[in-house]
């Protein structure tokens, strides 16, 4: 047995109390519209300054005559409206957060403040260069860090999502292949990749080929092999994959597809696990995207707004999406935006048919040089006017859109700004030292809660886990528990539930992914009560199956809510 | 490390405990030529108050004292302080896409919400709970037609934001879905009917238009519908800015429709994040793509919501999927909803309308001035309009930047044959006091020989 010291006994939550949960008060809110009375205000006008017009007169047919029918409430109410709605919610700042895949880090504050700032968030997109200089050097020190974290040459910030980057990616893939004269026809895709990956591949053309996991969860060399041919566009890996595994094969992945002309994706949703260990860009990878919403802490918001960044090598970088970031001082400069001249870009060769030379290569060269070049921002700041020390203009960032070889437009403007600038004070309040023990700090993480779980969890693939650990419900489903139930379980003891189900190579999957955030006695009631939960499954198990019993509504009848759609309020008919 | 809530004895314990030697070893399963063996070359760790001050200092490079007539996609309102106070409520901030129900409700109702009141203003049965933008949501709701018809083309306005319609090629060319685009008529600036007539066929999945167009001027849409639908096409209309809908008709005669929802409230940010969603007829609600929030009841019967329909999604349906979405832009969604409650049924019909009322100031203040005139004066519009010129933008601009005034947006690198004339948005945050130093430096300028 497993040193238990630590993990304090609680018991089970009755209707008044446990370790971590008491029953928390909530009140009842009806919707905006029911609260409605005609005459209420939440705000004012001020006195219009210029000579008022005729709606209708302008307008003509075109005038709306029938006004929608939004609310009308005062400002008080409206607070209450939404603080009592948010009271509903549970989030990373109650607690731990374990959604597998999703990285529920803490969000800083100081990232909500900084993307305020006046001249940052009240920019339009198309003022001059001129007047938004500070925001285009926050995208160019961005670019440049996560240029070094991925160990890639090129990168683009504009898509706004994983799966908006993953979709760049695979469009990155496509045109390349087409500039080779084949634009190929399959992606491969492993049977535990995320959903997004086969619906990236399908709205790219491509048709997804299912690649099966080996024993061990990981890539079936074997099947690789057997799979890949001319007409394979890209394997899209997740690395560390969906069950928390790294890839220890990865470089024969990436020689396996090089080999075939076929190039390796990675989708980086589980960056948290490699950031200041490992570097995609050193293993094999020839494009990836990031999510800044999870390995770079901005924040989940309900749902979004996310960012998903493109990393990509030098052999793929005529193919960005415009506009592409640039210095306007000399025409090649884009080596200023690319990661510090320590290391070697392997340049790619230009003969049709021909692979680059770079995806021949064993892992890019790398030097142990690696003394940071910029020490702190305000240094870096005087370094680069100490390089481009001739007036204003030279040294300027501009947005280039003569990219004859662009993959084209994949979003109006530029990208989430706001989650850049998130990012960057993420990265700037850990440095070098701070993000390599973060990440350390996760996968200890994942490996404790694996350790202390697995007498009482099913663990179907017993490789060494990194950020996230993969537990199935094979124990508790033989009692007629599954995973869905003890998620829901799990809520009475005041956690959000992992990620359920998924992967899908894991029958009844319980996906655990403590990030970073989480302190040892967090971590430990966490263990404490999924232990509780396994005892309950033998002793009571009817408690877990109709889970949760302490929220303000219980199971809701989603199969009534999907068979008459129900998806806006409308007045009551009256007769 | 002050976010990592450890301290250095602890994870000796835990280390100790699991079995592990070193922190190392967890990591040993990667190949060590892979290790990275040094710093990330990434600035050194900064204190917060350093953070702070090198964001403001960016800001100050950014410059913020200028009066700005830019428009074009992204507007500037007023943002009421309730917003940023709500939205940066921990509960909202920190959760995610609300799979679990039950601890969720909040953000459920909200974007229940925000369904409803995009319904209403839009004129459609039913809303979604967001796209990532204006743009990407008019690329899915053409996409969206594409499987409702199961055809394979599409027409699509000049007058559409040219930036739309770069991304919608860049999403149909993989797609076998070849669009044709129809020119504008040169005195109003709406689409030409005639023209868009001739390029409609049988073959023809949707037809896509801008109201306000990218000009600010208001589309005929019933006449649009009926050409699109005479030939059973789908009529997609794309509102690029959300406030025209308190006081310009809603196009109802569309099948689908896709906002551009960043005048909710939504910082301009430098272009992002902003806020799509599609609308459309409840018809065509199985092809719709993204999230979409139900109501339905618990088992003690009581009201609740959910995410429902998720048939339709990637994590369900992968690479038969409507669309590859996953996390959209709920925070934004948000902000959006608050806005609109804070301003009510009567609020938005008057801000649209000091909008109206400033921008027609603004167009006859700036096309009084010598050697410039408005263009496309055949149609009604919102509040941007299309000035034209002797001088060019450039110089233009380089006069009115002297005087602290960032004027209207060039056209001619989206439209050539319009080398003089620039897009100006006037909205209710803009005063007369600057419309008329605007003026001033408008009518000084260079008179040719």
């Amino acid at each position: 047995m497993t040193n238990d010291t630590t993990i304090p006994q609680i018991p089970a939550p009755g209707p008044c109390t446990t370790g971590k949960v008491r029953p928390h008060q909530t009140q009842n809110e009806a919707l905006l519209f029911e609260k409605s009375s005609p005459g209420k205000r939440a705000y004012k006008m001020p006195p219009l300054d210029v000579p008022a017009v005729d709606p209708a007169t302008l307008l003509g047919d075109a005038h709306r005559k029938t006004p929608g029918l939004l609310p009308e409430l005062s400002e008080i109410e409206i607070i209450r409206h939404f603080t009592r709605l948010s009271t509903w919610n549970y989030a990373i700042d109650l607690g731990m957060y374990p959604l597998g895949s999703c990285t529920m880090k803490y969000n800083p504050r100081v990232n909500e403040l900084v993307a305020r700032i006046e001249g940052l968030a009240e920019a339009h997109p198309y003022r001059p260069d001129s007047l938004a200089q500070g925001v285009l050097e926050v995208f160019s020190l961005l670019q440049r860090c996560l240029l070094d974290i991925t160990g890639m040459d090129s990168i683009t910030l504009q898509p706004a999502a994983g799966a908006h980057g993953e979709f760049t990616g695979i469009l990155l893939v496509r045109a390349w292949h087409e500039s080779q004269g084949n634009p190929r026809r399959k992606i491969l895709i492993p049977d535990s990749a995320h959903g997004t990956n086969p619906a990236t591949a399908a709205i790219c053309g491509y048709t997804v080929e299912n690649l099966k996991s080996n024993a061990e969860g990981g890539i079936d060399l074997e099947a690789l092999t057997r799979q890949v041919d001319e007409e394979t566009a890209a394997l899209m890996l997740t690395n560390p994959s969906t069950i928390g595994v790294f890839e220890s094969q990865i470089h024969k992945i990436a020689d396996i597809l090089h080999a075939k002309g076929a190039l390796l994706y990675m989708d980086g949703a589980n960056m948290n696990a490699l950031v200041g260990k490992v570097r995609p860009g050193d293993f094999g990878v020839d494009v990836m995207h990031l999510n800044l919403h999870k390995t770079f802490s901005t924040p989940h918001g309900g749902g979004g707004p996310g960012s998903g960044p493109v990393a990509c090598k030098a052999f793929l970088e005529p193919f960005l999406p415009i506009p592409v970031l640039v210095r306007n001082s000399a025409p090649n400069d884009l080596e200023n935006l690319r990661a510090p001249s320590l290391r070697v870009v392997a340049a790619a060769t230009e003969r049709a048919g021909d692979l680059p030379a770079s995806l021949h290569h064993p892992p890019s060269v790398r030097t142990d040089l690696g003394f940071p070049s910029f020490p702190s921002v305000f240094e870096q700041e005087t370094a680069e006017r100490a390089v481009n020390h001739d007036s204003q203009p030279a040294g300027q960032l501009t947005w280039s859109y003569d990219r004859p070889q662009s993959v084209g437009r994949v979003r109006a403007f530029y990208g989430n700004t706001g989650m850049f600038i998130r990012a960057l004070a993420y990265i700037l309040a850990n440095g070098p030292d701070g993000l390599r023990q973060t990440t350390e700090d996760a996968v200890l993480n994942a490996n404790y809660i694996r350790h202390h779980l697995e007498d009482f969890y099913d663990l179907p693939y017993k490789t060494a886990s990194m950020h996230e650990v993969v537990f199935s419900d094979k124990r508790q489903a033989a009692k007629g528990i599954k995973t869905g139930d003890i998620a829901k379980r799990l809520i009475d003891y005041g956690f959000h539930p992992y990620t359920v189900s998924f992967p899908l190579i894991v029958h009844g999957a319980l996906m655990i992914e403590p990030t970073e955030s989480e302190s040892l006695e967090e971590l430990d009631l966490f263990i404490a009560a999924m232990r509780s939960i396994a005892r309950e499954v033998d002793e009571t198990p009817d408690l877990v199956k109709s889970a949760p019993h302490s929220t303000r509504v219980s199971r809701l009848d989603e199969v009534q809510a999907a068979r008459k759609p129900i998806l806006r309020w409308r007045p009551a008919v009256s007769l | 490390m002050r976010y990592l809530p450890k301290s250095p004895a602890e994870r000796l314990t835990m280390l100790a405990d699991i079995g592990a030697a070193s922190i190392d070893s967890l990591f040993a399963v990667i190949p060590a030529e892979y290790r990275l063996n040094r710093d990330l070359d990434v600035p050194r760790q900064h204190a917060e108050s350093e953070i702070i001050d090198y964001f403001r200092l960016a800001g100050r490079k950014n410059a913020t004292n200028y009066a700005s007539f830019l428009g074009a996609g992204a507007y500037r309102h007023y943002r009421p302080v309730i917003i940023d106070s709500l939205v940066q409520r921990g509960e909202f901030l920190t959760s995610y896409t609300p799979y679990q129900a039950e601890i969720t409700q909040g953000t459920l109702q909200a974007i229940f919400e925000f369904q409803t009141m995009i319904a209403e203003l839009t004129g459609m049965d039913v809303a979604n709970a967001s796209m990532y933008d204006g743009s990407t949501g008019a690329a899915e709701a053409v996409m969206m037609a594409v499987r409702v018809t199961g055809r394979h083309q599409a027409v699509v306005a000049a007058t559409v934001h040219p930036e739309y319609r770069e991304v919608l090629a860049t999403y149909a060319k993989h797609q076998g879905l070849p669009t044709t685009l129809v020119a504008y008529h040169p005195d109003t600036g709406r689409v030409d009917l005639a023209a868009l007539e001739a390029a409609v066929t049988n073959e023809t999945a949707a037809v896509l238009v801008q109201s306000p167009n990218f000009f600010g001027i208001i589309e005929d849409i019933p006449a649009i519908a009926s050409i699109a639908h005479a030939q059973g096409a789908l009529l997609i209309v794309s509102v690029a800015e959300a406030v025209s809908l308190g006081v310009v008709r809603p196009p109802v005669e569309a099948d689908i429709v896709s906002m551009e929802a960043q005048s909710f409230g939504v910082a301009l940010s430098y272009g992002g994040p902003f806020c799509g969603v599609i609308a459309a007829k409840e018809q065509f609600l199985r092809q719709m793509p993204g999230r979409l929030v139900g109501q339905t009841v618990d088992s003690n019967g009581y009201r609740g919501f959910v995410l429902t329909l998720s048939t339709r999604e990637q994590h369900i349906r992968r690479e038969k999927a409507t669309s590859n979405i996953c996390t959209n832009q709920a925070l934004v969604a948000l902000m959006a909803t608050i806005f609109l409650t804070v301003y009510g049924k009567e609020g938005i019909r008057e801000l649209a309308e000091h909008n109206l009322a400033k921008a027609a100031y603004a167009a006859q203040a700036l096309s009084a001035a010598p050697g410039a005139g408005l263009l496309f004066t055949g149609a009604p519009r919102f509040h941007e309009f299309v000035l034209e010129t002797q001088e060019t933008p450039a110089s233009l601009s380089q006069r009115l930047l002297d005087d602290k005034i960032v004027g209207g947006v060039a056209l001619s690198r989206w439209y050539p044959e319009l080398p003089n004339a620039t897009l100006w948005c006037a909205t209710e945050v803009v005063t007369r006091e600057q419309i008329d130093t605007a003026a001033k430096v408008l009518s000084a300028a260079p008179v040719e020989a």
